[in-house]
């Protein structure tokens, strides 16, 4: 069954940015693309470096996907899927994310 | 058995060397067994750029052979020792340290040495000769001592030796025999230009002078006299009277040799014994002796065609040539002199600008046969692809060195070339040689350079270079993208221009009026970096943030665990007691991993996110400010101790690093910069492998530009000599905004200097002599810069809000529990995966 689990409140995003949540032991980056007022939510850690750090990439678009790119070694996510672009067999975990009554929440599959 | 045979060549010059390389690339070089004598104490170096050792070069930046050449190449070289005879019938040379070694073939590449009149008074102390690294260094020791130099002979040479002179700040002379300077290449006309141009630089030129004697002088060191009953008074004499072949070698061993010197050679480079070759300036083709690079490496080719049995002969070579002398622009091609029977001549002189132009066609107006430029060299490789490929003249032959009046162009497209032109005379590099490359991919000049060596020897072809390129690459359809990304259609330049001219101070207003998506991590930082540069705002204010790497935005730089490091600024790696303390007190508090860095300062690492505002709180109470290591901005100011301490100190290299890095801390630009300053010219801050290099002179300041440690090394470039302090401000402001303004992203001062058209010369121009019409506007912006500086980290403990971001959830207060550290030589480190695993066991457990 979906559980929605509250994070935070919408403020606390950063616009065009990252943060990290932590969820039942898990870390997860959560950003907000201001244009299009989109939420995303991703693992946290970075497959390639190793260390939990995509929250903290820049994030924006490529060809029209929007994606994170890591601040260890660059390689870029796709948001909506985990798929890592410059090797689609890499994907990191996605997580369904929403907003109720201006707070941020993440489904958890229990 | 060894079959090989045995092939030894006399000389490591540059003609010799170029033998070496050729034979080294050839198919034959397992066929032989090489061994060469080299006379100096050191292998080849280029002669032709020795000027530049007085402008801060090495003899190791010289130099011509690769490392590890000979040992690769199974090369014995005998260094230091000079070969001394050839017995012809035994096929045996002889060295003057005893050695005999037997040959199969010989090849004589002893080159050439400087003739000195026979005038009574030559061999005194500090007269001297312009040739080898050695000369150099007698020249600069005696110019410690002495005022004024004289240089006698105004050839090429004598006009490169001139230069070094007045470099080393001598009161500098000319005296030429002849009646005008350059008289093999120039006619009276451009002679006159030339002497009129110089003495505008400040260098007496004496012409139809002939020195009859030098004697003690009243004031200087040295009198000389002239046929003319004139005298001159010098402290240097500096012979640079033409070149002689040296053939004493040859000439011992019965080879034959021209009446007035040289070893006499055929169209296969053989002398007159089938076994000994001939190469170089001790060479004697046709009567002539070649006192140009460019030939002589093509009698190095001659040679291993030779060898190989393929065909191949040496017909003689265009002694065309093109370069700055004293910072004039003189070329001289073909037959300058119209000696040619039926030539004709055009004549164009500007006397207000200086200028001096003719041209030398053929009776029928079809054909170019020579040239001759002064004060503007810029139509060289045009005219030169007239002569050398025999093409046919425009109607009006003079339109090509009359000044353009329209928009019309008059120069040669390098379109109309055939594939067989000469792009390169050094390397000998065609333009079907460079449209291959291209073909292949080469679609830069720096990577053309580096698959066809052209335009890397005398660099004079490099513009004919790039419009090949550009020509053969708009033929082919292919366009370079020079997008920064797929969001902006603009390079980093135009999108500096865009914000300048536009007014624009946000990354999503550039976007909505100049871009598409929704940006990148290439777009976003390189606008958070001209933004940062132009308008200097706070990086992390809300609308900047999103444009910042992760080092901008949390102002500490990322490690591999991402944990941070820290460094405080030490301004010129100044540091008192207290404040080194300080920051051990802080280390030790935060367990931090501490370790000097080499712009002098004091790394602090394994910091955690969310301990960064406490670390800098502390630091700032102590009294340290942001170092901006984080940032593509100003790094450190390197510094010697200089002569407040230091026995050898000319000036206070610490105070000027001080007072440098507090003017431009904080500055943003498109990559990080480092400066140092030295306190003499020992430079002990190593100042000429930074972006911005001072060292301090008897004379002042010399500043040195785009120099570059890491990677790729580069020697920084003298910009210019004996500043003063607000000089020398003045011109590193310039430099500084205007690399800041022109480069592309992520591009540091050395590359982009090596990329800048014109180069040094250029970017002299645009800053000393304000050729752009900018330098006030240059300066205005980096004082707006200065003005509007803030230590970043002062700011951001200053202003709750900003505060929250540094915790590593959102929605708790708990620490990244993958970040592990175990000790290792007494500090900490972060834990590798082995060593992971082993801690979460013993923790299960």
């Amino acid at each position: 069954m979906t559980q929605w689990i509250d994070v935070c409140s919408v403020d606390d995003l950063q616009p065009d940015s990252g943060v990290c949540a932590l969820i039942d032991g898990r870390q997860i980056a959560v950003f907000y693309m201001s244009q299009d007022q989109a939420i995303y939510a991703i693992d946290n850690f970075d497959p390639f470096g190793k260390a939990n750090v995509l929250s903290r990439g820049l994030i924006g678009d490529l060809g029209g996907e929007p994606m994170v790119a890591s601040p260890l070694y660059k390689q870029h996510f796709n948001l909506k899927t985990g798929v890592c672009f410059e090797d689609e067999s890499i994907k990191v975990e996605t997580y369904a994310i929403r907003t109720e009554n201006g707070r941020v929440e993440i489904a958890t599959v229990s | 058995m060894n079959t090989k045979q045995k092939l030894v060549v006399i000389g490591n010059g540059m003609v010799g060397q170029n033998f070496l390389q050729s034979l080294a690339e050839s198919g034959i070089k397992d066929q032989y067994e090489v061994i060469t004598f080299c006379e100096e104490p050191r292998p080849a170096y280029d002669r032709v750029h020795l000027s530049a050792f007085f402008s801060g070069k090495s003899a190791d930046d010289l130099s011509l052979v690769p490392e590890g050449f000979f040992e690769n190449n199974n090369i014995t070289i005998h260094m230091g020792d000079r070969a001394i005879d050839i017995d012809k019938e035994n096929q045996l040379v002889f060295s003057e340290k005893g050695l005999t070694v037997s040959y199969d073939k010989l090849v004589l590449a002893t080159g050439s040495y400087p003739f000195v009149p026979p005038v009574p008074g030559h061999d005194r102390e500090n007269c001297l000769v312009y040739r080898t690294i050695e000369d150099l260094e007698a020249i600069t020791a005696a110019a410690k001592n002495s005022k004024i130099g004289v240089v006698v002979g105004g050839g090429l040479l004598g006009l490169e030796a001139a230069n070094a002179l007045k470099d080393l700040g001598l009161e500098t002379h000319v005296v030429e025999f002849a009646p005008r300077l350059m008289a093999v290449q120039l006619d009276a006309g451009g002679g006159a230009m030339l002497k009129k141009k110089i003495e505008d630089l400040g260098v007496s030129v004496h012409t139809s002078k002939n020195t009859t004697n030098i004697g003690d002088g009243d004031n200087c060191f040295h009198k000389m006299t002239f046929a003319d009953g004139e005298e001159l008074e010098t402290d240097i004499v500096l012979f640079s009277a033409g070149i002689r072949p040296r053939d004493d070698i040859a000439r011992n061993s019965g080879l034959d040799i021209g009446p007035r010197g040289g070893i006499v050679i055929d169209n296969q480079c053989k002398t007159s014994d089938k076994n000994i070759y001939a190469i170089g300036e001790c060479a004697l083709w046709d009567g002539r002796i070649f006192g140009l690079v460019a030939p002589g490496y093509t009698m190095a080719r001659t040679v291993v065609a030779d060898l190989a049995d393929n065909d191949a002969s040496f017909t003689g070579a265009d002694m065309s040539t093109k370069l700055k002398l004293l910072g004039v622009d003189v070329a001289s091609i073909g037959d300058a002199h119209a000696r040619t029977p039926g030539a004709m001549v055009y004549t164009y002189q500007d006397g207000a600008a200086e200028v001096y132009k003719r041209l030398v066609v053929s009776e029928d107006k079809k054909l170019l046969l020579g040239a001759v430029l002064v004060g503007d060299a810029a139509g060289y490789s045009t005219l030169l692809q007239y002569c050398l490929n025999g093409i046919e003249l425009p109607e009006n032959p003079d339109s090509l060195i009359l000044p353009s009046r329209s928009d019309e162009s008059v120069g040669l497209g390098p379109d109309a070339l055939p594939m067989s032109a000469q792009i390169c005379s050094c390397y000998d590099v065609s333009k079907g040689d460079v449209c291959e490359a291209i073909e292949k991919g080469c679609t830069t000049v720096p990577a053309l350079k580096d698959e066809t060596q052209a335009s890397t020897g005398c660099g004079g072809c490099a513009p004919l270079l790039k419009s090949v390129l550009d020509s053969e690459l708009t033929k082919a359809g292919i366009e370079v993208n020079t997008d920064i990304c797929e969001h902006f259609p603009h390079t980093r330049q135009d999108i500096y221009n865009l914000v300048m001219v536009e007014e624009i101070k946000t990354f999503n207003e550039l976007l909505d009026k100049h871009g598409t998506g929704r940006g990148c991590e290439v777009c976003r930082q390189a606008v958070g970096s001209i933004l940062a540069s132009y308008w200097n705002e706070y990086v992390l204010k809300k609308e900047h943030l999103s444009l910042q790497d992760t080092n901008d935005t949390f102002l500490a730089n990322m490690q591999k665990d991402g944990t941070y490091s820290v460094v405080p600024r030490v301004t010129g790696g100044e540091l008192s007691p207290d404040m080194l303390i300080a920051s051990g007190q802080v280390a030790k508090k935060y367990g931090l991993y501490t370790k000097i860095t080499g712009g002098q300062r004091i790394d602090l690492f394994g910091a955690r996110v969310d301990q960064l505002p406490g670390i800098w709180s502390e630091l700032i109470d102590a009294g340290f400010e942001s170092g901006h290591a984080y940032g593509k901005s100003l790094r450190t100011v390197k510094s010697c101790v200089g002569s407040t301490w230091c026995r050898y100190g000319i000036d206070d290299s610490v105070g000027l690093a001080v007072e440098l890095e507090n003017r431009y801390k904080g500055l943003r630009a498109p990559h990080k910069i480092k400066m140092a300053v030295s306190g003499c010219t020992r430079e002990c801050a190593e100042a000429q492998g930074k972006d911005i290099g001072v060292i301090a002179t008897e004379g002042g300041w010399n500043l040195y530009v785009c120099g570059n440690g890491g990677m790729k090394p580069r020697h920084a470039d003298l910009f210019a000599t004996d500043l003063d302090k607000d000089t020398l401000i003045k011109y590193i402001d310039r430099v500084l905004i205007f690399y800041v303004r022109t480069a592309d992203r992520l591009q540091r001062t050395s590359v982009w200097m090596e990329n800048m058209e014109g180069g040094l010369d250029y970017l002299k121009s645009v800053v000393i002599d304000d050729k752009l019409g900018i330098c006030n506007e240059l300066e205005k912006q980096m004082q707006y810069v200065i003005d509007t500086y803030q230590c970043e980290w002062k700011t951001t403990i200053e202003d709750e809000s900003k505060l929250k971001r540094f915790r590593h959830f959102v929605n708790s207060d708990q620490t990244d529990e993958n970040i592990v550290f175990v000790e290792e030589r007494g500090q900490i480190r972060p834990a590798n995966e082995e060593e992971r695993e082993q801690l979460k066991l013993t923790e299960e457990a």
